[in-house]
């Protein structure tokens, strides 16, 4: 293969070397169980304590708030089983939305089964909830509230603030799924109003296979992992000490530079979304043109299906997504383009191209020189296109 | 630059091997596996390893890991559902039995795969099925011949490709046995090497169609009557899909001897029940005709006419009947000559053509 791009950061980063940096000892010095009482679980521990720290820091929260998990699905699952089955006394309402990951959308489902009741709040065009259907939807039952700061497809960021003000004035507990926020968004849980938080490190140039859970001190969750009482007992399991000091390096690092990685990206997206929208016809630029997350943009072109296009493009060596893959690696038109009201046909050419630390404007000049060509193309193969083309 | 070849993987031996050998004679091959079903059909983990499980998919990009190739998954979820799942319960509730493998080579492997293929600039579709592609310079036109393996042979489920389908498909099977595929996959140290042939539907479970159409559209199969040649009333049936000609167990009645299914009348809802020499018939109508060396069939022709897939070939005359349809007419009596089945034309090794049974 010659010339390879990868323009997936929202599926996953690559880890950067000063966090490597900071792992690597860790496997082979610094190997002991932090709980373990002697010299070597103590730096074990010590490590531990200063990723929390690190963690706690960028959140604005309490180190003791910080609970790590192996990633945002396990730390979104805690929540929503956690919190429904310890607040089971006081409802059985869930408010959360149609555009979440998976991780919320299946757990939601199976608690459904469980007896529980899920809202799903549906967004408008852009991706965005309405506050007045969030205001609506809660009830006395309702006991949790969990939207997602930014959306991994369309990029779309909620109205966090004033979710955490509704969510606080009628004293319901408000998780947001922050996988893809961190690094690109400022954060501050207290004066947002968050309770709870996932994060995942994988997703900020951190190593794969661990996350963390802020939860806000005085809430009431049950313990999604039992076992050992590793977590302040409330996550049990032999803490991945490597994964969390990177991750703990990774989220100091996406905090410090926020302003200059946001800049930089920002630079790269508009123009490439400039130059896609320029050069390619019938193709619309889904989610919101400024409240989204600064590397992505997805589009759809019409008359193509984005499981062909996303090929040609790997033959090309860039590396892109379209919906959310699935277990056996093809793809199903997104849930969450159908949620913003694409027709089911358009939902299939979707394109997400996600930029990060790596990416140059070099980068992008080959995406706007290879994928238009592609389009046209695919389009070329379609009856449908030859209809438009003809004027009928 | 090298010919660009995409080949359906099923995660088998045989489309692992082919995969192997067009990169030995030089393509540039891709595997691709075919996303049949949905997820909710597709992640249960029922213990079976039909062609589109997860685990086969685990395999397919395997073997592709080991070679070297680059592997997609796409999802044909939509079209199959279409034209395979729904043409397979309609033909059962028009009283019909239907032959899903042969719909989905027509509609998916060669032709969905087909469109894949022109969007991923490849020159050639190529697939495991053990038969042989040859392009007949005399006449022009590609047929197809019978492969190395007479017990694996399936040119029975192509019948009814195209001329422009056939300029396009490579099937490097075609010359080899069964065995000397296993032994090709054994040396290459693939773990597909000793994977048992399918065998079932892979959209059903258990082997269980009826079941299957139950789930499906369970409100729309209604009780009727069992009634024999004459028209006497025998008995009451579960309902005309859970009967194919020549059936005689699991009719659920007792009759004092044995009955076969000759007949299904769906307008009527009846199921015709007769005696043993009443299931042979000699002759037959089969529509949807294709042939391979020609066109059209434009005068009676002596061949050998397989019924079903694990039917023997039997000699008969196809005499053609106008709008893309033709009779054969039997030396020998058939044995439960069954609507929906593709009845199969071959002289010698060729395959001649076929068409849908129509009575």
């Amino acid at each position: 293969m010659n010339k390879r791009i990868y323009l997936d950061h929202s599926a996953t980063t690559k880890v950067k070397p000063e966090v490597l940096e900071e792992m690597l000892p860790v496997y082979t010095e610094y190997y002991g169980n932090p709980s373990s009482i002697y010299s070597f679980g103590r730096e074990a521990k010590k490590l531990v304590d200063q990723a929390r720290m690190r963690v706690a820091k960028a959140l604005g929260a309490l180190p003791e708030e910080i609970f790590f998990t192996a990633g945002g699905s396990e730390s979104d699952n805690w929540v929503l089983k956690g919190v429904s089955y310890a607040n089971k006394n006081r409802g059985n309402h869930i408010i959360t939305t149609s555009i979440e990951h998976h991780a919320v959308l299946h757990t939601c489902e199976q608690l459904e089964k469980e007896g529980f009741e899920v809202t799903y709040l549906p967004v408008d065009n852009y991706g965005m909830i309405r506050i007045e259907d969030l205001k609506a939807a809660i009830t006395d039952k309702t006991i949790l509230i969990s939207i997602m700061y930014a959306n991994n497809e369309i990029g779309t960021i909620q109205p966090i603030e004033e979710i955490g003000k509704i969510a606080k004035e009628r004293n319901i507990y408000f998780h947001t799924d922050a996988v893809q926020a961190i690094g690109n968004v400022k954060i501050d849980v207290k004066a947002q109003n968050i309770d709870m938080l996932s994060l995942s490190a994988h997703k900020f140039y951190g190593p794969k296979g661990v996350g963390a859970l802020y939860i806000r001190k005085g809430t009431k969750i049950a313990n999604l992992i039992t076992g050992g009482g590793q977590e302040r007992g409330r996550r049990a399991g032999t803490e991945n000490v490597p994964g969390i000091v990177g991750l703990g390096k990774a989220i100091e690092l996406a905090t410090e530079n926020i302003d200059s990685y946001n800049e930089k990206l920002l630079k790269l997206r508009t123009k490439l979304i400039n130059g896609v929208m320029e050069k390619i016809p019938y193709t619309r630029l889904n989610g919101h043109p400024e409240k989204r997350l600064p590397g992505n943009a997805n589009f759809c072109f019409e008359y193509i299906e984005g499981e062909s296009l996303l090929l040609n493009l790997d033959m090309k060596g860039i590396a892109a997504s379209s919906g959310s893959a699935c277990t056996s690696g093809s793809l199903d038109p997104s849930h969450v383009l159908l949620a913003i009201g694409l027709p089911h046909e358009i939902a299939h050419g979707s394109l997400r191209l996600t930029l990060g630390d790596e990416n140059t404007e070099e980068d992008v000049d080959y995406v706007l020189e290879v994928l238009p060509e592609i389009v046209q193309r695919l389009r070329d193969m379609s009856p449908l296109y030859e209809k438009v083309k003809g004027g009928k | 630059m090298k010919d660009r070849v995409i080949i359906g993987m099923s995660g088998g031996v045989d489309s692992s091997v082919a995969a192997y050998l067009l990169k030995k004679q030089g393509y540039e091959v891709i595997g691709i596996t075919m996303k049949l079903r949905s997820n909710d059909d597709f992640e249960q983990d029922s213990g079976r390893d039909s062609c589109c499980s997860l685990s086969s998919v685990d395999d397919a990009r395997r073997v592709c890991d080991k070679l070297n190739i680059p592997f997609y998954v796409i999802n044909f979820t939509e079209i199959f559902e279409e034209k395979v799942v729904n043409y397979f319960i309609n033909e059962y509730f028009a009283g019909r039995t239907p032959n899903p493998c042969i719909a989905c080579n027509k509609y998916l492997k060669f032709d969905a795969l087909l469109k894949k293929a022109d969007a991923l600039e490849a020159k050639y579709v190529a697939t495991g099925h053990y038969a042989r592609i040859i392009h007949e310079k005399k006449l022009n036109r590609y047929l197809i011949k019978k492969s190395a393996t007479a017990t694996k042979d399936q040119t029975y489920v192509l019948y009814n490709l195209s001329q422009s389908q056939l300029e396009r498909i490579l099937m490097p099977l075609g010359d080899y046995t069964k065995e000397e595929t296993r032994k090709i996959a054994d040396e290459l140290d693939l773990d597909v090497a000793n994977k048992p042939d399918s065998q079932e539907i892979c959209f059903i479970e258990d082997n269980d169609y009826g079941k299957f159409l139950e789930n499906k559209r369970g409100d729309k199969i209604k009780p009727g009557k069992f009634v024999d040649t004459k028209g006497n009333v025998l008995g009451t049936h579960r309902g005309i899909v859970h009967y194919t000609i020549g059936q005689r167990k699991g009719l659920g009645i007792a009759l004092g001897k044995p009955m076969y299914v000759v007949d299904i009348i769906p307008e009527k809802n009846l199921v015709i029940l007769g005696e043993e020499d009443e299931v042979f018939k000699n002759e037959l109508l089969a529509t949807a005709a294709n042939f391979l060396p020609f066109d059209t069939l434009q005068h009676p022709m002596r061949a050998k006419a397989k019924i079903r897939y694990s039917a023997k070939e039997s000699s008969a005359w196809a005499i053609p009947t106008g709008d893309n349809r033709f009779k054969l007419i039997f030396d020998e009596p058939q044995r439960a000559i069954t609507p929906g089945q593709a009845v199969v034309l071959y002289q010698d090794d060729y395959l001649i053509g076929g068409g849908v049974i129509v009575k």
